[in-house]
């Protein structure tokens, strides 16, 4: 029986969130000064006095960026299990492949053409 | 590590496995010190300047003392600010950065996971981190912040494609995701000369996904003053920073057990050097390739970032993808 070596990311996991946690919250209090005045905790803006907030509106650009990524990210999920099995499958798996990146590579094409890359 | 692991699970040896885990996070934090050391140090030879040589002999502590600056300073947070979600940000970036390293294998004993879904579990978390830059510029409801966060976040998450479609032509040719299996197949030629393209891509888009320049527009200074981190101060900007190298480190194993041969010897004849030696070499040179790069790439237009990504690097791997699957059926 070895061991399950998700113990392991479980160890690296809690590893990785303790080192933030425990050098800001507990070591850290101790060593560092606190003082807190207006000035100090109010938002930056290279000395300007900030208007509003910013959590307003956005570019809808970053939007469509995002819609892309989930497109394609979720295509990399398809592709790598093929790509695994891909030397036991042969040639049928390789025209079925061509056919599915061909879709894709249409797709990219129309968010080409619709501009939906451009950025300006 | 490899011995160990086989072993059931008994209270010594998850105390053995913990304590190897937080030898490895000591080993990562002095890469990081002395990582930011030669970086400025080899950048300074580079422009004719001597780089960091007060504190310690030719500068050696520099960034200790840094480090040791950051915790005494005090910890601001701007009154307006999402106090849970700010909190959480350098928590988000930090800990998928360290997490990811569970899987690789450094040498043939010295790995700690072996996954067998190894290169999904990398490319899955790492993104992860893309969570805590745009968490950290919305939750300190900053303009800078905002714009740094947004812009970062759509800079990683569209290479983040093209980084993901290289690595499947490698998974052809082995026909694993296992990182083992992965350095094993390496064994007559590595994965550079038959995945070239692979690996140019591989590199450019690292390169984005670590906000590096030429692609470090989410932390130009002379524009957004400090991205999505300007009103972090103290230990939560160091840990940031931490992410960053941390991830850099990851980046650099994954680049040399990917395409270098991880462990490998360069000739068999050469195999009594031991892979350990072999592996810091090979993940030295490419760090070394960062710094270079940066001394020398100039900062690029946020619009040709983006369109390089789409238009280059993604049709690209499209190809790479389709040339490796037909010379395999072909050749196999």
């Amino acid at each position: 029986m070895e061991t399950n070596p998700y113990v392991l990311v479980a160890i690296f996991l809690l590893l990785g969130v303790l080192l933030p946690v425990a050098t800001v919250s507990w070591i850290g209090p101790l060593l560092r000064p606190n003082n807190p005045t207006p000035e100090k905790q109010s938002t930056y803006e290279s000395g300007n006095i900030p208007v509003g907030d910013s959590w307003g509106r956005f570019n809808v650009r970053y939007y469509l960026y995002a819609l892309l990524f989930v497109i394609f990210d979720v295509e990399t999920l398809f592709l790598y299990p093929w790509a695994v099995a891909y030397r036991q499958l042969g040639l049928f798996a390789l025209v079925e492949m061509v056919v599915f990146i061909a879709l894709l590579a249409v797709g990219l094409l129309y968010a080409w053409r619709k501009k939906a890359l451009e950025w300006n | 590590m490899r011995e160990l692991v086989q072993q059931p699970l008994t209270m010594w040896n998850l105390l053995l496995i913990v304590l190897a885990a937080i030898a490895l996070l000591l080993v990562v934090l002095v890469f990081v010190t002395y990582a930011i050391y030669f970086e400025r140090k080899v950048i300074g030879w580079m422009q004719l300047r001597p780089g960091p040589n007060r504190v310690g002999p030719l500068g050696l502590l520099q960034t200790v003392a840094d480090v040791s600056k950051l915790l005494l300073k005090e910890d601001t947070r701007p009154k307006q600010a999402d106090r849970i979600l700010f909190a959480l940000a350098p928590v988000l970036a930090y800990a998928p950065a360290f997490t990811v390293l569970a899987v690789m294998p450094f040498t043939e004993s010295l790995q700690f996971a072996d996954l067998d879904i190894g290169v999904l579990y990398y490319v899955g978390l790492s993104s992860i981190t893309v969570l805590g830059v745009i968490t950290a510029g919305w939750a300190s409801n900053n303009k800078y912040a905002l714009i740094g966060g947004l812009r970062s976040a759509a800079q990683m998450i569209s290479y983040e494609v093209a980084l993901v479609m290289s690595i499947v032509g490698i998974v052809i040719l082995t026909g694993s995701m296992n990182l083992r299996e992965i350095v094993e197949a390496q064994r007559d030629v590595w994965n550079i000369v038959p995945q070239f393209l692979a690996f140019l891509i591989f590199i450019i888009a690292a390169q984005a996904e670590l906000n590096r320049s030429p692609f470090d527009l989410p932390e130009a200074e002379s524009e957004l003053v400090a991205g999505y981190h300007v009103e972090y101060s103290g230990f939560r900007f160091a840990m940031f920073m931490l992410a960053e190298y941390v991830y850099m480190f990851a980046m650099g194993t994954m680049v040399t057990v990917l395409f270098l041969g991880g462990w490998l010897p360069i000739h068999p004849a050469l195999s009594f050097i031991p892979g350990i030696v072999w592996f810091v070499v090979k993940f030295s040179l490419y760090v070394f390739l960062q710094f270079w790069l940066r001394a020398t790439m100039p900062r690029i237009r946020s619009d040709q970032l983006m369109s390089f990504a789409w238009k280059g690097l993604l049709p690209l791997a499209f190809l790479n993808i389709l040339l490796t699957a037909g010379f395999v059926s072909i050749f196999a």
